[in-house]
């Protein structure tokens, strides 16, 4: 037996809604298919399902009811298990259909801590008791955010459940859902300037092969397929992070764990006002049409509200470009557990010098903020290095 | 088509784009891009809307002539006239 629990869907999650089970009572489910659809302050995620199992029974029903994260939701018996023989759930009395207290809940399999890295980098210089460090590692809960009751301010156990049992807003402050959305941000954003010691580099990258190649492309084809600039700076960058691996990954447990995928997080707008960087997987591998394909697919989920778990939890890096308009230069936060974050600037006329003679070209500013703890500075420059590499053969991208 | 059906046919286009925007609101001169917040997905996913509802295929290179409500006005009437009537149903 497993308990699917309520996932943590990005640094920035503590709570969620229950929105619909996908699957009923007796249904087999394979890893990755969606199991639920669990609404966050930033989007409704079709929730996907970490083993493969039967879906046994439902302990929460759909509501309109703020859940903490690693409240147990429903039970899935995983497939090859023997019966009683694996991690044991809570007593297996029928479970009230409502709300469980976390602080119950031994979440078992199902990681609810993706970010369990930034929470533990904040523990360590925190005052709190193991038991209650322990126990928020597990909800996922963030103890910088908690107020120490304990002696000298310590955090206790109590302050942990306190805060996972709430937040029991008072009804007259629900926030819209613009507000929740500012929160969330503001509360990730903060967890990674406190914990997080950022180095910066930028360099200019002439992207005058680049657009020529790219306007070239597209006068052949239709509308629908063409690309757009910042196809090609995706590109370039999962393919510049193959030979800089160590940008590419999570901080955890105080250490870089770089990783073989490259899935990179893009940082979509939403109109309205707030972001959500939801992951192009295995981005190096895509061709340029795909990528555009999917670039598209996912900024019109992200602005419908509709994203996957997956695409939530499993960016490596996060790239932000500015596209046809804003500024030149772009100076982004990374997002914790990620080791690193590309920006691009918008595409502007700039003098250059070609062979010796100053010519009009369009420049992109590109910009790294990267982890320190991870890497040093050198590292990053190799991969802006590689990605202004890449953009001056844009046909072999 | 008249203008007026042209213009019409664009702000039901920008508004499957930016479904928050007032349409009495637009200035038919000033940059699209600019006073309705379009970033470059939207802007493609306006041209596209243009597409489909005239039937007519935008090259990149006639972009800037579709900035303003007004350019973009203008250069349906001329574009959208030969094979808009029969696709123009949108």
């Amino acid at each position: 037996m497993t308990q699917f629990v309520m996932p943590k869907l990005g640094a920035d999650m503590t709570r969620g809604k229950l929105v619909e089970w996908c699957k009923k009572p007796g249904e087999h489910i394979k890893r990755g298919e969606i199991i639920a659809v669990i609404e966050t302050d930033k989007a409704n995620v079709d929730t996907e399902s970490f083993v493969d199992g039967v879906f046994e029974r439902v302990l929460v029903e759909p509501h309109d009811e703020w859940l903490p994260v690693g409240t147990p939701l429903a039970v899935i018996h995983v497939d090859g298990e023997v019966p009683g023989e694996a991690a044991p759930g809570p007593a297996p009395v029928p479970p009230p259909a409502v709300a469980v207290p976390a602080a119950a809940a031994p979440s078992s399999s199902a990681p609810p801590a993706v970010s369990a890295a930034a929470v533990e980098a904040a523990l360590a210089r925190l005052r709190i008791s193991p038991a209650a460090r322990k126990h928020a590692l597990e909800l996922g809960i963030d103890p910088a955010q908690l107020v120490g009751t304990g002696p000298g301010g310590r955090i206790t156990l109590e302050d942990v459940e306190h805060a996972a049992a709430g937040p029991v807003p008072a009804a007259a402050e629900v926030p819209d859902k613009a507000q929740r959305m500012r929160d969330a941000i503001a509360a990730t954003m903060s967890l990674s300037k406190r914990e997080i010691p950022h180095y910066y580099l930028s360099t200019t990258i002439s992207l005058a092969k680049a657009l020529a190649w790219l306007e070239k492309r597209n006068a052949d084809r239709a509308i629908t397929e063409r690309l757009l600039p910042g196809v090609l700076l995706l590109k370039a960058t999962a393919l510049a992070l193959r030979s800089v691996p160590e940008l590419n990954g999570f901080w955890r447990n105080g250490r870089a764990e770089p990783s073989r995928s490259i899935h990179v997080g893009v940082a979509i707008s939403l109109r309205g006002g707030g972001l959500v960087a939801p992951a192009v997987h295995d981005a190096d591998q895509c061709d340029l049409d795909e990528l555009m394909r999917r670039l598209q697919d996912l900024t019109r989920r992200a602005r419908a509200g509709s994203l996957k778990s997956s695409e939530m939890t499993d960016p490596t890096i996060t790239v932000t470009s500015l596209g046809d308009r804003g500024v030149d230069a772009v100076y982004g936060i990374v997002y914790p557990p990620q080791l690193a974050l590309v920006g691009f600037g918008k595409v502007v006329e700039r003098p250059w010098i070609v062979d010796g003679r100053v010519a009009a070209q369009p420049v992109v500013y590109a910009t790294l903020s990267g982890d320190h703890r991870a890497t040093d500075g050198h590292r990053g420059a190799l991969l802006l290095d590689a990605i202004d590499r890449l953009l001056q053969e844009p046909e072999k991208l | 088509m008249t203008t007026r059906d042209i213009r019409a046919a664009i702000l039901d286009v920008l508004s499957d784009v930016a479904p928050e925007i007032e349409r009495d609101k637009i200035d038919p001169r000033v940059d699209l891009r600019e006073q309705l917040d379009l970033d470059s997905m939207d802007f493609l996913n306006f041209v596209l809307g243009l597409h489909k509802a005239f039937g007519v295929d935008i090259p990149e290179a006639d972009y800037r002539k579709i900035g303003t409500l007004e350019g973009c006005v203008a250069y349906l009437a001329t574009k959208a006239r030969p094979i808009g009537a029969p696709s123009a149903a949108a």
